[in-house]
């Protein structure tokens, strides 16, 4: 069974159908890409998938478990992390803290064991620090624990946002346009990066990316978004030659 | 790679050596020098405001939303401790059992009504907020000023109207006079005993902020959709920030109510929500130890000018407003801040130009 599995999505924004009838099954372990012209419904999906829109027709499956309507926070419980389009960090926090925040689910203790500084809140910090440092090492943010998230160069604020959201340890990681705003050799090494993270965090990945170097690159499969409906879909190689997705991408 | 010490954590060892340094000096004043009956007086209202605008700061600088409702939750927290002290005044001779235990009733009552207005109130946001908080603190005012309570041998009774539709048995007390409050509150508001609160109190927040919980409550403030996406639950950090907050103002109520024997609600108005708030703004939005120092000065200037002289005491309010104005301004203007800052920056590497030197032979 696939690891998501997502059947006749749409919604309508009033008289406006964003997404309509699409349809996708990402297996596990898959690095899928999602790419179609501006404004053809990509991160409309993306928020179809995280709660923050609730669909008006079809479903949502993750792993089995029905996802379609629920919360932001209990998709993100069940497994499925994002970042943006437009970056959202916790700008006021330091690098360190802003991966320490999103590991509340697995090490934690409760406000007045942090009030009280009993032995817990001493043994659970030094454990989330630790795990900290260890998921910022592959993006080489560790130099930069104590920057304040704000501070950061651009390429790593993208970086840091990818490092928080694995660190909710998600079984399905979406990544809204990473390679946005990135020359090329940022860029080559964000595919690495990617790469690393699906091989080492063993994190299926689907990601939208209007680079076609990074697409072509490193995604194995790909679907088309055009108007809000699927074009096409299938391998990358396949998909890119197809002459309905490339008179959408440039014209007649 | 070793981590240094938290910033955050840094701040607040500084401010509690600051605190206790006040203390000290204080302390040294009243025994070896001889302050000023008003000086005297006001030592104990220095750490009232400075735990109600230390507690404000959390909801207004930490969580992000501005609440005007401050003076209500210390309304409430003075009433209620109050209550039970002039009830328990005769039982409970010790005042290092009753007090504490005043303090913590007039606490959890501030943080019970907290709780269950911020079930409602925390779905608004920004403006909304600031309304209904507002709107909130006043209603608590005006139930206070107009309620009679009181008790005989058949038990409690309650009245809005006045005194004599309680009709109380022979033998029954009056607790609340309607308008002219609470009398006969133990005074128990000592320097010293304000002084631990306040500690205790500072403790109780910056080890908040630097939990698991404040770092979930400052990742909300930066960015909601953000912190709803790691999985945060919203509407809990806030409603805790919220109660947490109320519960401080509580405990601030608490001491006020026992600084003075006598208790009215009219004190509990809209101008003590937004003197507090000015503290919190003036002292920095987000900074503590910002908010404790802005309390002091800021009520201390405009009593200091009343006792000049008595040509300055009639403008002492236009004084004040003016010393407001420039605050807000070199706090406000970028070059100014600009200008201050270098300049504490480079009075600071002055002194602490050899620590990192030391620093390496310690280890």
């Amino acid at each position: 069974m696939a690891l998501l599995e997502v059947k006749k999505l749409g919604i309508s924004f009033g008289g406006l159908r964003a997404v309509d009838d699409f349809s996708m099954s990402i297996e596990k372990g898959d690095l899928y890409g999602l790419i179609g012209p501006n404004g053809a419904g990509k991160t409309t999906v993306f928020n179809l998938l995280t709660g923050v829109y609730k669909p008006t027709d079809g479903t949502i499956f993750l792993d089995g478990q029905n996802l379609t309507g629920k919360s932001i926070t209990t998709i993100n419980k069940a497994g499925i992390a994002r970042t943006f389009q437009n970056i959202r960090l916790f700008s006021k926090l330091s690098v360190l803290e802003n991966v320490k925040v999103a590991l509340h689910q697995h090490y934690n203790y409760s406000a007045l064991t942090g009030v009280l500084r009993l032995p817990k809140y001493f043994k659970t910090e030094k454990a989330m620090n630790e795990r900290a440092m260890e998921l910022l090492e592959p993006f080489d943010l560790q130099e930069d624990a104590m920057t304040l998230a704000s501070n950061l160069p651009y390429g790593k604020q993208r970086k840091l946002e990818i490092a928080r959201a694995l660190a909710t340890e998600p079984k399905l990681l979406l990544l809204d346009e990473p390679a946005a705003g990135m020359n090329p050799k940022e860029t080559a090494s964000l595919m690495n990066t990617i790469l690393t993270v699906r091989d080492e965090f063993g994190v299926t990945v689907l990601l939208i990316e209007h680079d076609m170097q990074l697409v072509s690159g490193i995604c194995e499969k790909l679907s088309v978004l055009n108007f809000g409906q699927l074009l096409c879909e299938g391998l990358t190689g396949q998909v890119l030659s197809d002459p309905e997705v490339i008179k959408a991408y440039l014209g007649e | 790679m070793k981590l240094k010490i938290n910033p955050a954590a840094r701040k607040s060892y500084i401010t509690y050596g600051l605190v206790l340094a006040a203390f000290v000096a204080v302390e040294l004043l009243l025994n070896f020098g001889s302050p000023s009956n008003m000086f005297k007086g006001l030592l104990v209202t220095f750490c009232i405001y400075s735990i109600a605008a230390a507690s404000l700061n959390l909801t207004v600088g930490i969580l992000g939303e501005l609440s005007l409702g401050q003076a209500g939750f210390m309304c409430i927290g003075a009433y209620s401790s109050a209550l039970f002290s002039v009830a328990t005044k005769d039982s409970i001779t010790s005042v290092w059992v009753r007090f504490p235990l005043a303090i913590l009733i007039g606490g959890i009552f501030a943080a019970i009504f907290g709780f269950l207005i911020g079930i409602p109130v925390l779905r608004l946001r920004g403006d909304y907020l600031a309304i209904v908080t507002l709107a909130f603190g006043e209603i608590i005012k005006g139930v206070f000023a107009s309620v009679y309570v009181g008790y005989d041998s058949a038990g409690l009774h309650f009245s809005l109207k006045s005194e004599g539709d309680l009709a109380l048995a022979e033998g029954g007390k009056t607790l609340i006079h309607g308008p002219q409050g609470i009398s006969g509150t133990p005074v128990d508001s000592t320097f010293e005993i304000a002084f631990i609160v306040l500690f205790i109190s500072l403790i109780i927040i910056y080890n908040f902020i630097n939990s698991s919980t404040g770092r979930a409550v400052m990742s909300i403030r930066d960015n909601r959709i953000a912190a709803e996406s790691i999985g945060l639950n919203i509407t809990k950090y806030k409603l805790m920030t919220f109660s947490l907050t109320a519960f401080l103002a509580g405990v601030a109520g608490a001491l006020f109510s026992h600084n003075l024997s006598i208790l009215q609600a009219s004190k509990f108005d809209y101008n003590l929500s937004i003197l507090i708030l000015v503290f919190v703004v003036l002292g920095g939005i987000g900074n503590i130890r910002g908010s404790v120092i802005a309390a002091i000065v800021l009520t201390y200037i405009p009593e200091a000018l009343r006792k000049v002289n008595s040509d300055l005491a009639n403008y002492r309010m236009l004084i004040y407003s003016v010393i407001l104005i420039v605050m807000m301004i070199c706090t406000s203007n970028a070059k100014i801040r600009g200008f201050i800052v270098g300049n504490l920056q480079k009075f600071k590497g002055l002194i602490i130009r050899k620590a990192p030197a030391a620093e390496k032979e310690a280890h």
